[in-house]
C-alpha cells in the first residue's frame, strides 16, 4: 500500500507525518485524540453480524457511565431547546425594568440582568439557537468533508496534492480565526454562521476520510469492484463510503463538540447569534463587564450551560469513539 | 537531512502563499467600499471615490493582492483605516505582549500536562487514569471565555486574590505584572492540558507496551530507572512536537482571552480590526498568526528530527 501514498509526501519520514496529522487537531480542542479508527476488518462482515456488532456496541455504551451522563444533560437541553419557551417561567425577551440586575431569588431563581429579564428563562431558551446552528454546520461538513475526503483518497495523485495543501493553508489558522474572518468579511448571519463553520470543518474532516479511504482502497474487495468495470462513483459511494461511515460518524459526534465551542465563542465575539435572540454566549458578552459591580448570576449561569453541553457532548462522542474503535 | 528540512521548508513556504491568497481574497468578498468605510456615510460620493482611488481600492483584485503581497514582502504591513497609520506599528507590540502572555500559559501547562499524562498511563484503566482524562476532556471542550468568566468570578471577584484586568497600574514591577497574566492564562492552559495530556499518555503507554521496555523489567532494572530511562525519552518526543506546534491553537485562543481581560495583544487587535471593518490590519494580523503557526510547525518538524536519531542516521546515509 505505500505505493499509493500521495506524491507530494514520500520522503516525509511516517513519524513527521503524524505529527503534521495531529497539528490539524492543535487548535481544535474538539479533536483531541481522535485517531482514525481501523476499519478495514469489518469489509467483509456479513450483513447479520454487522448487525450484531451494532446491538454489541449499543449495550457497551449503555454500561458506559460517560455516555450516560452527556446523553442525560444533552436530552436536557433539547427538550429545553424544543419547549423551553412553553416553560421557562418569564419571557425571554420582555424584562421587568423595576426588577433589573436583582440578585437570585425566590422569584427569579437565577436573578434578572441589566434589562430586568428572567435570567433563567434566558438560559432555559438560550438552548435553542445554538442547538439548530451547531449540528446544522457539523452536518454540512461531514457531508463536504466525506465528499471531498473520499476524491481525495480515491483518486490520489495532483487532485489530492491541491486540495491538501488548501486544507493545509486554512488549517495554518485556528478555526476560530477562520470564521471570524469570514463571518467578518460576508456579514454576520445565522445561515453564514452554518455555511462558515460547515466548510472549515469540511476540510477538517475531509483529512480524516481521507485517511480511512487509503486504508481501504488497497483491499480486494476494490480491485475486484474494478474488475467489474464499476464507475469510479460507484466504487467511491457505494463499496467505500459504508466501510468507512465508523469514523465518519466518530468524526460527526467530535466536530459537534467544537461546532459548540466555536458558535458560543462567535457569538460571544458579537459575530454569532444576534441579540435579542437569548443566547448563553451573547449573554456573557452583554454582561461580564459589570462583573466588578458583583452582578456575578448574570454571567455563572450561561457560563455553566456552555460548558454543561460541550462537555456532555464530549463525553458522548468519547464513549462511541472508545467503542467503535474497539 | 539537510534535504528534507529544505522540502519541508518549501511546503511551509508554498503553504503560506496559499494562505496569503485566502486571506486576502476573504478580506475582500464584501469590504463594500473602502472609501465609505473609511469616511463614514456622510461623505461625499467625489471624496469617497478620490479615497478610494488613493489607497487602490479601484484598482482589480489580483493587482492590489499584488501590491500587499509584495508590501508584506518588504516589510510593509499596509495602513490602518481605523488608525490611518501603518499596521505595524501597532502589530508587534501586540504580538509580544500575546507572546509574553502565551509563554505564561505554556510555563504552566507543560509540566503540569506532561505530568498528568504520563501518571495516567502508568496509572493505566486505574481511577487516576479516568479522572485524568476525564478532566483533560471536559477542560479542553469548554470555550476559554467561559471558563474565564467563572474564574473571574471565582478567583477575582468571591475571593479577590486576582486582579480583575490583565493590565498591571503603570509603574509594576515585573514580577508583579506576572501576577496580573496568571488568570488570563489559566483558561489557555485548561484548553491545552487535555491535549497534551493525552499526547502523553499515549506516547507513554506506547513505550510501556514496547519489547525494550519489556527487557528492562526482564533484565531487572528498577522500576523508576525503566520509566526515566526508557520510557519517558521515548514517549516524550511525539509530545515535544505536540507543545511547539500548539503555539498556532494558543494565538487564536488569544482573540478570545484578551477580549475577555481587555488586555492589549494580538488577539484583542484582530478583534477590534474586524469590529471596526479595518480590513489591512485584520488581514495583517491573521496573516502574522498563520506565520506564526507554520512557524512553530517547522520548529517542531526540525525539532523532531532532532530528537529522532532513527531519522537523524537514516538520512544521514
Amino acid at each position: 500500500m505505500s505505493a499509493e501514498e500521495p506524491r507530494d509526501t514520500p520522503a516525509v519520514p511516517s513519524a513527521t507525518r503524524i505529527s503534521l496529522e495531529d497539528s490539524a487537531a492543535l487548535h481544535d480542542p474538539g479533536a483531541v485524540g481522535l485517531l482514525p479508527p481501523v476499519t478495514g476488518g469489518a469489509a467483509g462482515a456479513l450483513d447479520s453480524s454487522a448487525g450484531a456488532i451494532r446491538r454489541e456496541n449499543l449495550r457497551l455504551l449503555l454500561r458506559s457511565p460517560a455516555f450516560l451522563i452527556g446523553a442525560a444533560i444533552l436530552l436536557w437541553w433539547i427538550v429545553c431547546a424544543l419547549f423551553g419557551t412553553v416553560f421557562a417561567p418569564y419571557s425571554p425577551v420582555a424584562g421587568t425594568l423595576t426588577a433589573f440586575n436583582n440578585p437570585p431569588s425566590g422569584a427569579h431563581w437565577f436573578g434578572t440582568d441589566s434589562l430586568g429579564r428572567d435570567v433563567f428563562s434566558r438560559v432555559i431558551v438560550g438552548a435553542r439557537d445554538i442547538l439548530i446552528v451547531a449540528p446544522l454546520a457539523t452536518l454540512l461538513g461531514t457531508v463536504l468533508g466525506t465528499a471531498i475526503g473520499l476524491v481525495q483518497g480515491y483518486f490520489l495523485g495532483p487532485v489530492d496534492s491541491f486540495v491538501g495543501r488548501i486544507v493545509d493553508a486554512v488549517l495554518a489558522l485556528p478555526v476560530v480565526i477562520v470564521a471570524f474572518l469570514f463571518v467578518v468579511a460576508v456579514g454576520t448571519s445565522t445561515t453564514t454562521l452554518v455555511i462558515v463553520i460547515g466548510l472549515v470543518f469540511g476540510l477538517l474532516i475531509a483529512r480524516t476520510v481521507r485517511t480511512a479511504v487509503l486504508q481501504e482502497r488497497g483491499l480486494d474487495y476494490i480491485a475486484a469492484a474494478r474488475l467489474r468495470d464499476e464507475s469510479n462513483a460507484h466504487i467511491m459511494f457505494v463499496e467505500i463510503l459504508p466501510n468507512v461511515l465508523g469514523p465518519i460518524f466518530v468524526e460527526f459526534t467530535v466536530r459537534l463538540g467544537y461546532a459548540i465551542f466555536t458558535v458560543a465563542t462567535l457569538s460571544f465575539l458579537g459575530f454569532g447569534i444576534q441579540p435579542p435572540t437569548p443566547d448563553w454566549g451573547t449573554d456573557i458578552a452583554n454582561s461580564y463587564q459589570y462583573l466588578g459591580a458583583g452582578y456575578w448570576w448574570q454571567v455563572l449561569f450561561p457560563a455553566l450551560a456552555i460548558a454543561s453541553l460541550v462537555v456532555a457532548v464530549n463525553l458522548i462522542a468519547d464513549s462511541i469513539e472508545a467503542v467503535i474503535i474497539q | 537531512m539537510t534535504q528534507y528540512l529544505l522540502k519541508r521548508l518549501g511546503l511551509a513556504l508554498l503553504t503560506l502563499v496559499l494562505l496569503s491568497f485566502i486571506i486576502f481574497f476573504a478580506g475582500s468578498i464584501l469590504p463594500g467600499n473602502p472609501g465609505r468605510a473609511i469616511l463614514g456615510p456622510f461623505a461625499s460620493q467625489h471624496a469617497v471615490e478620490v479615497l478610494n482611488h488613493s489607497i487602490g481600492a479601484d484598482r482589480p483584485l489580483i493587482s492590489q493582492y499584488w501590491t500587499w503581497v509584495t508590501g508584506i514582502v518588504h516589510g510593509d504591513l499596509g495602513t490602518s483605516y481605523q488608525f490611518r497609520a501603518p499596521v505595524s506599528t501597532f502589530l508587534f507590540p501586540a504580538l509580544g505582549r500575546s507572546l509574553k502572555l502565551a509563554a505564561v500559559a505554556f510555563v504552566i501547562v507543560v509540566p503540569l500536562s506532561i505530568l498528568g499524562g504520563v501518571l495516567a498511563a502508568l496509572y493505566r484503566g486505574r481511577a487516576i487514569d479516568r479522572s485524568i482524562s476525564v478532566t483533560g476532556l471536559s477542560l479542553t471542550s469548554v470555550p476559554e471565555f467561559v471558563s474565564g468568566v467563572v474564574l473571574i468570578v471565582i478567583f477575582a471577584i468571591g475571593l479577590k486574590w486576582l486582579p480583575v484586568t490583565a493590565n498591571p497600574p503603570a509603574g509594576t514591577s515585573p514580577l508583579g505584572q506576572l501576577r496580573y497574566l496568571i488568570l488570563p492564562a489559566i483558561p489557555l492552559v485548561f484548553v491545552l492540558f487535555g491535549y497534551i495530556a493525552r499526547m502523553a499518555r499515549a506516547g507513554t503507554i506506547e513505550a510501556l507496551d514496547s519489547d525494550y521496555v519489556r527487557t528492562a523489567i526482564l533484565k531487572g532494572l528498577p522500576r523508576s530507572v525503566v520509566i526515566r530511562r526508557h520510557v519517558l525519552r521515548n514517549s516524550l518526543l511525539p509530545t515535544i512536537t505536540v507543545i511547539a506546534t500548539q503555539t498556532g491553537y494558543l494565538i487564536g485562543g488569544l482573540v478570545v482571552v484578551e477580549t475577555l481581560f481587555n488586555y492589549p495583544g494580538l488577539g484583542r487587535l484582530i478583534f477590534t480590526a474586524a469590529n471596526n471593518k479595518d480590513f489591512p490590519m485584520l488581514e495583517a494580523g491573521v496573516l502574522v498568526i498563520g506565520i506564526v503557526y507554520l512557524g512553530a510547525t517547522l520548529i517542531a518538524d526540525i525539532l523532531y528530527t532532532i530528537l529522532n536519531p532513527r531519522i537523524r542516521f537514516q538520512q544521514a546515509d
